[in-house]
């Protein structure tokens, strides 16, 4: 497949991202923010980073860059989308995905090799995992507790909305140990960790993440 | 400002700093952002409905922010 990863001013994690597409078996095709045309791609990833700098709220400028409007009129067609860290926080801001990100509630940056267990393999994105396994992947944010009103936690809950839990410990004061979400469709999935970096063992910490982006590809063989 | 049943861990430091500094009796501290729009000609209520869509779209967050809109002339 021909996965799109997104560069706006201050993405950090592009390149990891688009490496990690490629590990998992795919093509990857750099976009840029600037840009209102995804290249014919079948996917897209927003990567972690700090766009436009966090001003105003952690991804409130980038969602609407031009290339923000393609990607919700793809996502909301049914393009498995998939939002790491600052991609998660432009994702909430898009509406695309429910609840908001929030700084940590210790007010510290966090770092770490994060126990996580995967709740929901029916996205294009987690399919490669079984429900209830667990894996490590890096940790890494500033602004990464999930937050979001009471009915809509509930709902989320009940619809099998929640993507990934931590476990162990809980990083960022994320409300019920929430990692990642998905849509009520199931093809946008945002997650705070960061699972791009955690595809090879000589530099990452292990390979745990590595199912994220081969799950695109058992999911369209399926 | 941050919705009441959303953490606010900016006024969280802030609280804890006040006491540090030997001022008592703050029970809570929510800290939000202010912005100051200069508006060309008068405020309509055209242009003010403009400006709660501005507030509404791009400078909150609806589902982690309260917003209000006051007009003031310009000194």
């Amino acid at each position: 497949m021909k996965v799109g990863v997104v560069t706006f001013p201050g993405s950090l994690d592009d390149v990891d991202a688009q490496r990690a597409v490629r590990i998992g078996g795919h093509e990857a095709v750099a976009l840029w923010h600037g840009d209102a045309d995804l290249k014919g791609v079948d996917a897209v990833v927003l990567p972690g980073g700090f766009s436009y700098g966090d001003y105003l709220r952690c991804g409130a400028i980038s969602r609407f860059a031009p290339v923000m409007e393609k990607v919700v009129e793809a996502a909301k067609a049914g393009m498995p989308v998939l939002g790491i860290c600052n991609g998660f926080q432009i994702l909430c801001e898009s509406h695309l995905l429910p609840g908001a990100l929030i700084r940590n509630d210790h007010r510290k940056f966090v770092c770490r090799d994060q126990l996580l267990r995967i709740e929901n393999n029916r996205t294009p994105w987690t399919s490669a995992y079984t429900e209830g396994q667990e894996i490590r992947i890096v940790l890494k944010n500033g602004e990464g507790g999930f937050v979001a009103d009471a009915a809509t936690l509930e709902r989320i809950e009940g619809e099998g909305q929640v993507v990934a839990r931590y476990l162990e410990m809980n990083p960022n004061g994320s409300l019920n140990d929430i990692a990642g979400v998905t849509n009520e469709r199931g093809n946008v999935v945002g997650l705070m960790p960061h699972p791009e970096h955690s595809v090879e063992e000589l530099t990452g910490s292990g390979t745990d993440g590595l199912g994220f982006f081969t799950s695109l590809v058992e999911k369209a063989f399926a | 400002m941050p919705k009441p049943e959303i953490l606010d861990p900016q006024g969280k430091a802030v609280q804890g700093a006040l006491p540090r500094l030997g001022f008592t009796g703050v029970t809570d501290v929510r800290q939000g952002k202010r912005f100051e729009l200069e508006i060309e000609g008068e405020v309509t209520d055209e242009v003010l409905a403009q400006v709660e869509k501005m507030a509404e779209t791009l400078l909150s967050n609806p589902v982690i922010e309260n917003y209000s809109v006051t007009v003031e002339d310009q000194q």
